[in-house]
């Protein structure tokens, strides 16, 4: 029972952090509060490496519950920790990324006047996290869901007196809560179909609900699994912005650069993928489910990439690159191949998380700049930055050897042998989405770091609407290295985006890491063949190069070079010559309008019309002040019963109150 | 459980008692007037307390009771108990009178003394409804609450209160007098006005529609729902703050509370008959008004408008075990719909309460409740933005927050009656988060909106604890609802094997 404690030590301590810096922050110096919070997240983060110790190396699992949260209809509702591999590789990830973000922080947020709030609210999104991650059963897990929700709204409108910002964040709550909707529609259904919302016992009921089908509309039969695997998918795909509920992360970019990095990269929009590898047993008995998950997931990797083409901020870039990855860890889920998934979803984690913060080293250096079109050789300015940054870069490519080379190969081989409807397409866009992805990568790294610096000289230029208003001073002196409370942190996660990968990739994949964790029935086992002809680390990375997506990532650092180095006239020309396209792209497809038409200003109209022909006109007008019209009408004939006198009403109302009580009593 | 305790009978007059006092202390002796209002206020606090915790959780019977014969000739006794469904609306209305008392303690400039005494007074028969077993008890507890709440939005209201009040009276009354034609009819079928009695009377099909109906009016006017709504925005609208909370904290859930006493015991065959019609109209209230809410320009018409759609997840919740009846032949997992909708009425208990009194705390120090007036507060009332933050989720119904636990078990409770229902009912997951957050961006958010604003200042230390409490209620039954549902589960499971056997 020890490690309980172990478990109850690594969210209490995040929690207490946050509470002291939030609650009591009003009475304590800055350092103080982030010595607290940072303090629990290290406490968090050591304990993590000990559970991990405990559960992936001794193979400890543990699955039982704290208190019961409420007993109702027969059915138990508890607050518990599920650890296994899957949560303690979580663990570690999200400790190690909050800690270094915690870290970053103190440099980043130096000048804001909210530094001790944005602190507390770190640290309780960890706390929340933490709670996701380990729940055992639905109800917590959505609790997590929703608490991160919640951080995540608090820190994208952390400056609130920002109008983007303060747009984003509701924006953000709710698409998730669209998702959300869906979501908890499918813990109903869990409850409904397994009579428990405990993971292990829902897990172990699936053979009765197998068959079972559910009559929803008209004369049509759905499988129940299909549709209670469908509804959690949607909640998957509002956390972990899949098309068409994509459309606030990007928006979310609006918060402090740490925050994108912890939140919207690394963990936070992982939920998703987390949860779905998570219900694996629920999830392999729906082929309608996976194939839905794969096209999902295999539109959202492709065409969120292209949408990193033509951005400017540097941000915004990171972000859509986001929404690519995610989309290649659902397509990987689509494919079965949860546990490769899983993979990339924790070697993104780290060079994401690095990325994220390198842009705000050099966001920092540029003094709060974020376009691109502005910045250019800061190579020779920020070396650090710019070590780590290629790092980030050549491990999100996939370049052979680093971290994001093997989880994203493992998954492109995957969706190659799986046998799912629609793994045609999800495999021509991922292959495609790698030469994309080497694209937009190295277009941002060479705009920011190498060819002529385009800061210096043009002290008044357009800032772009996307820089931060409180920090809009322009300083001549040339642009320098970040401090160590920043570049530490970079190296830090510099050394797993390259070792990560070739450290876990035979354990994760192949050697059954995951054990118990993720159930996969034997004929959708696409991993299997691709272990069968795994030997070695070396051997798999001479495969990768002779293989097609090593090629189209080297094609695209090539273009990216040629276009943005050599010819920048070409860009141009082909924005020119393409130019609904181009529109197209810049307006990110028209999602965002037709939510704002549609969805937002439907609402508004739907309700206004609700309330003034509803409620104003046709209750109020008609019924209520219209029988008060009546009445008037009635009264002025026998208003000669009406005196005027208290009294009299008094009076009249005993008598008939009387007459009536003699006339039932006494008929 | 003592039964020659009258704990119950201490639990109404001791406000009442108070409350005169209070009256006879006046205004003139300084805070005095308020003290004692806040003594007495606290002593039903006490009391209450004790209620709580002689409570036998193991037993549907009616704990507490009191029977002392009043009018033999008729049959009427003063007759009071309380069961496991209406034990927690005492507590929970002693409770929101110490923070109404403390929400008017400096704010009510005008003849104070009375006006908490109007408060007091009203807590005695608002616990008098609750506690009574006698029709005629019960009936006229139920009239004689209206008339504190009519003087107090009548005296102490704003402009277009006369408007209001009579709106609010004529409504609430024109139901009322239907119910107590319905309970003569019941008493010269069975020559008793025991409400328990008639949960044993065998009423024709026929009979037991009219009864329902003219029940319904009675209760679903006080709710209220859909249509008959329209009385509530203008209420809340032009009623003092205190007046507010306690209309929508306590007055709404009465008639809650009545289709649970009256309407589903002694007519079950037509509440079974109905119960189509009645999630319909349930849904529409969650539906139809969680889209009006999201135009509302004025914060109290929003958060009254919000209200009724709360509430229609409780009408929801009892008239589910029906339909799950009908589909299974079982009332298995039906029980988590009734006590779900107990839960979001304890729940909207404290978070309408909680956000009144946001609007109150920003109307004492700007006269104005438009959204429009208001923006970027958070730079000036830091501490106000933070729980109003905290409770505008709550009211969202954020896991965590009391405002999850009900919503969540009627959700998970319709899914078993249907799936469309429990897909309305989740809607309220994006139309909630929309008008509360809306609002929260426009008034709370951004930059600082104008010179009134740039001028607030802070909460006080007597607004900040006021919140404080709301908050810690708020969040411990978020984090843990077993104890107030556990309360519940004896007299509900006997309900719903009430209500399964036929009447006819």
């Amino acid at each position: 029972m020890e490690m309980k404690s172990v478990y109850l030590a690594i969210v209490l301590a995040p929690l207490i952090g946050s509470v002291l810096a939030g609650i009591f922050g009003h009475w304590m110096e800055r350092k103080i509060a982030h010595i607290v919070t940072i303090g629990g997240v290290a406490v968090a983060f050591l304990l993590s490496l000990l559970v991990f110790q405990d559960t992936a190396i001794n193979g400890n699992t543990f699955n039982g519950n704290v208190y019961t949260w409420m007993v109702s209809g027969g059915i138990s509702f508890h607050v518990g920790f599920l650890v296994d591999q899957l949560t303690a590789m979580m663990l570690v990830v999200v400790s190690f990324v909050s800690l270094m973000v915690h870290i970053y922080t103190i440099g980043y947020m130096q000048e804001d006047p909210g530094y001790k709030r944005f602190f507390s609210y770190i640290s309780l999104f960890t706390f929340a996290m933490f709670m996701l991650v380990m729940s055992n059963n639905f109800m917590q897990l959505f609790f997590g869901w929703e608490a991160v929700g919640v951080v995540s709204y608090l820190l994208i409108g952390f400056w609130f007196q920002k109008e983007t910002a303060i747009y984003a964040n509701l924006k953000a709550f709710l698409v998730n809560r669209v998702g959300d909707f869906g979501f908890l529609l499918g813990i109903a259904g869990v409850l409904l179909y397994f009579g428990s919302l405990d993971y292990a016992e829902v897990f172990s009921r699936t053979d009765g609900v197998v068959g079972q089908t559910i009559n929803i509309w008209g004369d049509s039969e759905w499988s129940v699994m299909t549709l209670i695997c469908i509804l959690l998918f949607i909640g998957a795909m509002g956390k972990s912005a899949q098309v068409p509920l994509h459309v606030w992360l990007p928006d979310s970019m609006e918060g402090p650069t740490p925050i994108s990095a912890l939140i919207h990269a690394a963990t936070m929009v992982t939920a998703g993928i987390f949860m779905v590898a998570r219900m694996s047993p629920l999830f392999e008995l729906s082929e309608t489910a996976l194939s839905v998950v794969m096209v999902i997931g295999a539109i959202t990797a492709l065409f969120m990439g292209f949408l990193g083409l033509v951005q400017h901020d540097i941000k915004r870039v990171v972000a859509y690159s986001t929404l690519s990855q995610l989309g290649y860890m659902t397509v990987a889920l689509g494919a079965s191949a949860y546990a490769a998934g899983v993979f990339h979803l924790m070697t993104h984690a780290f060079f994401k998380a690095l990325l994220f913060l390198a842009a705000g080293s050099v966001i920092i250096a540029m003094h709060h700049e974020q376009d691109m079109r502005n910045m250019g050789g800061l190579k020779r300015y920020m070396p650090i930055t710019y070590w780590t940054s290629l790092v980030g870069s050549l491990a999100l490519i996939g370049f052979p050897g680093f971290a994001g080379f093997f989880s994203k190969d493992a998954i492109i081989e995957a969706v190659h042998a799986s046998n799912t409807a629609g793994s045609t397409f999800a495999y021509i866009a991922v292959l495609l989405g790698v030469f994309i992805t080497a694209l937009y990568s190295f277009r941002m790294f060479f705009l920011v770091f190498h060819g002529e610096p385009r800061f210096l000289g043009s002290a008044h230029h357009d800032q772009g609407e996307e820089a931060h208003e409180d920090h809009g001073i322009h300083t001549a002196h040339a642009p320098h290295e970040t401090p160590w409370v920043v570049t530490g942190p970079l190296i830090a996660l510099a050394i797993p985006s390259v070792i990560i990968g070739a450290l876990f990739v035979e354990p994760m994949l192949f050697a059954g890491f995951f054990g118990d964790a993720i159930q996969v029935k034997p004929e959708h086992d696409v991993l299997a063949p691709l272990g069968a002809n795994f030997h070695g680390i070396m051997g798999f990375i001479l495969h990768g190069m002779m293989a097609p997506p090593f090629w189209l990532a080297m094609a695209g650092v090539g273009t990216a070079y040629y276009f943005y180095m050599m010819r920048p006239d070409i860009p141009e020309a082909i924005k020119q010559r393409f130019s609904g396209i181009h529109a197209l792209l810049e307006n990110k497809y028209g999602f965002d309008s037709f939510n704002e038409i549609f969805f937002a200003g439907g609402s508004r109209g739907i309700g206004g019309l609700l309330w003034k022909f509803g409620d104003t006109k046709l209750i109020d007008g008609l019924m209520v002040n219209g029988s008060a019209y009546g009445v008037g009408k009635i009264a002025a004939v026998i208003r000669h019963l009406q005196s005027g006198y208290l009294y009299h009403y008094a009076f009249a109302m005993i008598i008939g109150l009387l007459t009536m009580l003699a006339w039932v009593l006494y008929r | 459980m003592d039964s020659s305790s009258n704990i119950l009978s201490l639990l109404i007059w001791v406000p009442i008692v108070g409350g005169l006092l209070t009256l006879a202390v006046g205004d003139r002796r300084g805070a005095m007037g308020r003290v004692t209002a806040l003594a007495f206020a606290i002593i039903t606090l006490l009391i209450s307390l004790s209620l709580w915790n002689g409570f036998d959780r193991s037993t549907h019977l009616m704990q507490f009771v009191e029977l002392i014969p009043w009018i033999e000739p008729f049959n009427i006794n003063y007759h009071l108990g309380v069961d496991g469904i209406s034990m927690p609306f005492i507590v929970l209305t002693s409770f929101i009178t110490v923070i109404v008392v403390i929400a008017g303690w400096e704010v009510i400039q005008d003849r104070n003394s009375q006006y908490m005494a109007a408060f007091l007074i009203m807590t005695g028969l608002m616990n008098g409804v609750f506690a009574a077993l006698d029709a005629i008890l019960f009936y006229i507890f139920w009239e004689a609450m209206l008339i504190p709440m009519f003087i107090i939005i009548g005296v102490w209201g704003g402009p277009k209160r006369v408007y209001a009040t009579i709106k609010f009276f004529l409504y609430t009354f024109l139901g009322s007098v239907f119910m107590l034609i319905s309970l003569l009819w019941l008493y010269s079928e069975s020559n008793t006005f025991s409400i328990l009695a008639y949960h044993d009377l065998k009423i024709g099909m026929t009979a037991q529609m009219l009864i329902f109906f003219a029940f319904l009016l009675a209760f679903a006017v006080k709710v209220p729902m859909w249509p008959v709504h329209t009385w509530l925005p203008d209420a809340h609208v032009e009623a003092p703050t205190g007046g507010s909370v306690v209309l929508a904290a306590i007055m709404l859930k009465m008639g809650a509370y009545g289709f649970l006493r009256f309407s589903l015991p002694i007519v079950p065959d037509a509440s079974s008959e109905l119960d189509t019609f009645m999630i319909t109209l349930s849904l529409i209230a969650v539906v139809y008004i969680g889209f009006v809410a999201l135009v509302q320009q004025d914060m109290k018409k929003l958060i009254a408008y919000s209200s009724i759609s709360h509430m229609g997840f409780v009408t929801l919740g009892f008239f589910i075990p029906f339909m799950i009846f009908k589909q299974s032949g079982s009332m298995e997992g039906a029980a988590i719909g009734v006590e779900g909708a107990l839960a979001q009425m304890i729940s909207h208990g404290f978070i309408s309460a909680a956000m009144f009194l946001s609007v109150g705390v920003l109307y004492d120090r700007l006269h104005s409740r438009e959204i429009g007036d208001y923006g970027g507060v958070a730079n000036t009332m830091p501490a106000f933005a933070a729980f109003m933050l905290f409770f505008s989720m709550a009211n969202a119904g954020l896991p965590g927050t009391s405002g999850f636990v009900g919503e969540f078990m009627v959700i998970l409770g319709s899914f078993r009656a249907n799936f469309w229902i429990a897909f309305l009912a989740a809607s309220t997951l994006i139309l909630g988060a929309a008008y509360t957050l809306w609002m929260y961006k426009r008034v709370v958010y951004g930059k600082i909106g104008n010179d009134g604003v740039a001028g607030l200042s802070d909460m006080n230390k007597r607004e900040f604890l006021m919140m404080a409490i709301l908050a810690a209620a708020v969040l411990a039954m978020g984090l843990y609802p077993a104890p107030v549902i556990d309360v519940m589960h004896a007299s509900v499971d006997h309900l719903l094997q009430q209500i399964t056997i036929s009447k006819l």
